[in-house]
């Protein structure tokens, strides 16, 4: 156990943290702006999936790191108009809707890897980007400003999401049509367009968080997330809908992955014995979810279709 | 508007209908729920189409397709339903689909100095910079009316604006109203409280069944005409009601203090006594706790330490619903579609809910469809509910009709305490004038019933005794022989019983 406590363990622990933590904060703003307008999608994890094949496919056939997170960021806008016509122009109730994303991105990503790929070959990774200056702050620069330009951007959403949501017109109107869309809609905001863009923007965000997944592992496998976009979605609630509560959310989760690997890189637990071990970051959510989330409530209008009668 | 018809699968809610409004004037659509007012206001804002008939705004046609039209042409409507954005500012609500100056940003500081002043403008006191949820009934509304103004209306719908709020708090609505219109705006008020209409009104439309009655001015008419006209049959607004002397204590209610849904006091220190064939009316405006009251005799809600429930002098404090039932307690829940009925079920399953384990509808364990049939259906004809059958599903019935199923399924238990909470909210006057003579009927035959409503006519027209809530408090309670309306305005408004009693 005295091995970890060594400051070069920690630091690299963090930095691994911050680096597991990209494609859950990518994946959880987006779906933030989504809840807010009161759609849950619950086929992130299928988008991803979808977007991290193609962004590993392109990267595997042109080398080209940049037109693959744009292609990743293209299957998500192309998912996310597939869900937006089955919930806000068919009405269709979203639960079943996101389990049926979610089943069609995970066949289909497996399916296409099959037929294009067959057995996982390594592909070019996101290079690590050193930020003049602040990566030479001792211990921390390395941990915080030695990362690839994907988990910078992701930061940078923090804000950027808050503003959106707090400070713009687009972001009241989001937030009117996921608290009371009646409201909304008898002062002319249009619920559809509102919550249609809404899900552009999440479902974008699912796509980056794929491609930056893939791009950060190099390599790609059937099922390759395992989850995380569900996850995803449970940070968003973890978070209260707040940008900055789904951050801490997905680095506690990230950091508490990382620690796992590290523990079982050093022997402190076996790495045989991983599955109760993998479960840890699950169990911290729960728990979490039960202190923490009972306080807030969730956008009133969320899962509800919007129509006039 | 012209000729407007529109028809809902099974019924025609607007059949043909002309009316007008001038500019400068306060026009009141009066009828019974359903008899069309919502849904010919809600054509003139865009949120039906009509299928028939046309739309002239200052004589040019006008097509409104959408509430954004409507809100472009300068009409503005303020909904039953408060429109309001609970977890956002006012200023956050008022400018909500309005274009910013800074697109695409929010001017959020711009629009809260123009709430202000027209706040300033029109006597409307609201602070633009707290979140609605925070804000009582009255100062919403408020916000409602600024919202309008804020959007340069010159025709306002209002949607039964008065029903939330005190009988003082609607004399200041009607002083901001009267002096909106004149200052040239045209207002749509609709409402079926005739003793409102008659004072606010310039002219009367009165809708039955989809189709215009009359246009009338108040000075033509009176307010049982009104009532005639909206019924289609004489109407005896209020009920006979013989003096009684009451009996014995039935319900005790003492020291009781109870929480709220936000874990708030709404219930503080209530003692109250009801005696068999006595009416005790519990006036206040919605939201002082009587809803919360009401629960906790019924054993719905948890009730603070020290507080004592007594049913026919047994004390059920700590008992649940079904031992509260036993010892002959009936509840008309204030909320019938949420826990007054289950609207999915049919009549006959609705009317069985109480008694549904009892002897008399089982045999070994199942129901016994035979004894259920005979006893819904006699309930249904004793209480005159309209329905096509017992089998019908309960959500196809009218709201007065839903609330006979229940009175009936409650009555027939034959209460010692009857608990009946806004029994006629929603309800059209002819069941209306049918549910006020049954609980007469009831008080006759010396059931102490505590009646709870926000319907100060309805307290007035009904109570033995009336006692007055505010804030969780019992203000007052007089003896409706001694009650003016006025003085009870101002108890529910917290004036202390004393000092109402003196003013004017």
């Amino acid at each position: 156990m005295s091995d970890f406590f060594t400051l070069s363990v920690l630091v690299a622990t963090a930095a691994s943290g911050i680096r597991l933590a990209t494609p859950y904060l990518l994946a959880s703003l987006g779906e933030t702006v989504g809840q807010r307008s009161g759609v849950l999608n619950l086929g992130v994890d299928g988008v991803m999936l979808l977007s991290a094949f193609f962004s590993y496919w392109v990267v595997l056939k042109t080398g080209n790191l940049w037109l693959a997170v744009l292609v990743g960021v293209a299957v998500g806008l192309v998912m996310g108009l597939l869900y937006g016509f089955i919930t806000v122009v068919l009405n269709a109730t979203q639960g079943i809707s996101g389990i049926g994303i979610y089943i069609f991105g995970l066949g289909l990503s497996d399916l296409l890897f099959r037929r294009q790929v067959g057995t996982p070959k390594p592909v070019r990774r996101l290079p690590d980007v050193d930020i003049p200056v602040l990566s030479d702050i001792p211990h921390l620069g390395p941990a915080l400003f030695q990362r690839n330009l994907l988990t910078y951007l992701a930061f940078l959403l923090i804000p950027t999401t808050m503003f959106l949501l707090g400070r713009t017109t687009f972001g009241l109107n989001i937030r009117s049509v996921g608290e009371n869309p009646s409201a909304a809609d008898s002062l002319g905001v249009s619920v559809r367009r509102t919550r249609f863009a809404a899900i552009l923007i999440a479902n974008s965000m699912a796509g980056l968080a794929g491609a930056a997944l893939v791009l950060q592992l190099g390599i790609f496998q059937p099922n390759l997330t395992q989850g995380m976009g569900f996850i995803a979605v449970a940070l968003v609630y973890f978070g209260a809908w707040r940008p900055i509560g789904v951050m801490c959310g997905a680095l506690l989760y990230g950091l508490v992955n990382a620690t796992v690997l590290q523990w079982k890189a050093l022997g402190i637990i076996p790495v045989n014995g991983s599955d109760l071990a993998a479960m840890a970051p699950a169990v911290l959510t729960i728990l979490a979810l039960v202190v923490l989330a009972r306080r807030v409530s969730a956008p009133a209008a969320l899962t509800r279709p919007f129509s006039r009668h | 508007m012209n000729g407007i018809t529109k028809a809902f699968p099974g019924v025609v809610a607007n059949d043909s209908i002309d009316f007008d409004v001038r500019y400068g004037e306060v026009h009141t659509l009066l009828g019974e729920n359903g008899a069309g007012k919502s849904t010919l206001v809600k054509i003139l804002f865009g949120l039906y189409q009509s299928d028939e008939g046309s739309i002239r705004l200052r004589n040019d046609p006008m097509e409104i397709t959408a509430p954004a039209e409507a809100i472009s042409a300068r009409i503005g409507m303020i909904h039953q339903h408060f429109m309001l954005v609970p977890t956002l500012t006012v200023a956050e609500n008022v400018a909500l689909g309005t274009a910013s100056t800074r697109r695409p940003f929010t001017d959020l500081d711009l629009v809260s100095e123009r709430v202000a002043d027209i706040s300033r403008q029109h006597g409307l006191a609201v602070d633009p910079s707290v979140e609605v949820r925070r804000l009582a009934v009255g100062e919403r509304q408020r916000v409602e009316i600024v919202k309008a103004l804020y959007r340069d209306v010159e025709l306002l719908v209002l949607d039964e604006p008065t029903a939330v709020l005190t009988p003082g708090e609607v004399d200041d609505l009607f002083v901001i109203l009267r002096r909106m219109a004149d200052s040239g705006h045209g207002l749509i008020f609709i409402s079926h409280k005739l003793r409102e209409v008659m004072s606010l009104s310039d002219r009367i439309t009165v809708l039955r069944n989809g189709r215009v009655v009359q246009t009338i001015t108040p000075a033509e008419t009176s307010t049982e005409e009104l009532a005639q006209m909206m019924v289609g049959r004489s109407v005896n607004l209020a009920p006979d009601k013989p003096k009684r002397e009451p009996g014995g204590v039935r319900l005790e209610v003492q020291g009781l203090t109870v929480q709220g849904d936000r874990e708030e006091i709404s219930v503080r220190q209530v003692d109250l006594l009801v005696r068999s064939g006595e009416i005790l009316g519990v006036a206040g405006v919605s939201g002082n706790g009587q809803r919360e009251l009401a629960e906790a005799i019924a054993g719905l809600r948890s009730v603070e330490a020290g507080g004592v429930v007594r049913l026919d002098g047994i004390d059920v404090t700590d008992r649940d619903v079904r031992a509260r039932r036993d010892q002959g307690l009936g509840y008309i829940s204030e909320e019938r579609m949420k826990d007054g009925a289950i609207a999915e079920f049919t009549v006959g399953e609705n009317l069985l809910l109480v008694e549904h384990g009892s002897k008399k509808f089982t045999r070994r364990g199942m129901l016994a469809f035979g004894a259920i049939n005979k006893h819904c259906e006699k309930l249904v004809e004793d209480f005159g509910v309209k329905t096509p059958s017992v089998e019908t599903p309960t959500s196809s019935l009218s709201g007065g009709n839903i609330q006979k199923v229940i009175l009936a399924r409650e009555l027939s238990a034959k209460p010692k305490v009857l608990l009946a909470c806004q029994p006629t909210r929603g309800v059209d006057i002819g069941a209306t004038e049918y549910i006020h003579n049954l609980l007469i009927e009831q008080r006759d035959l010396g059931t102490a019933t505590l009646l709870i409503s926000e319907d100060l006519d309805e307290v007035l027209g009904l109570a033995d005794r009336i006692a007055v809530m505010y804030e969780g408090r019992i203000v007052g309670i007089v003896p409706v022989e001694e009650a003016r309306r006025n003085q009870i305005g101002l108890m529910m408004a917290g004036v202390p019983e004393q000092e109402a009693r003196n003013s004017p």
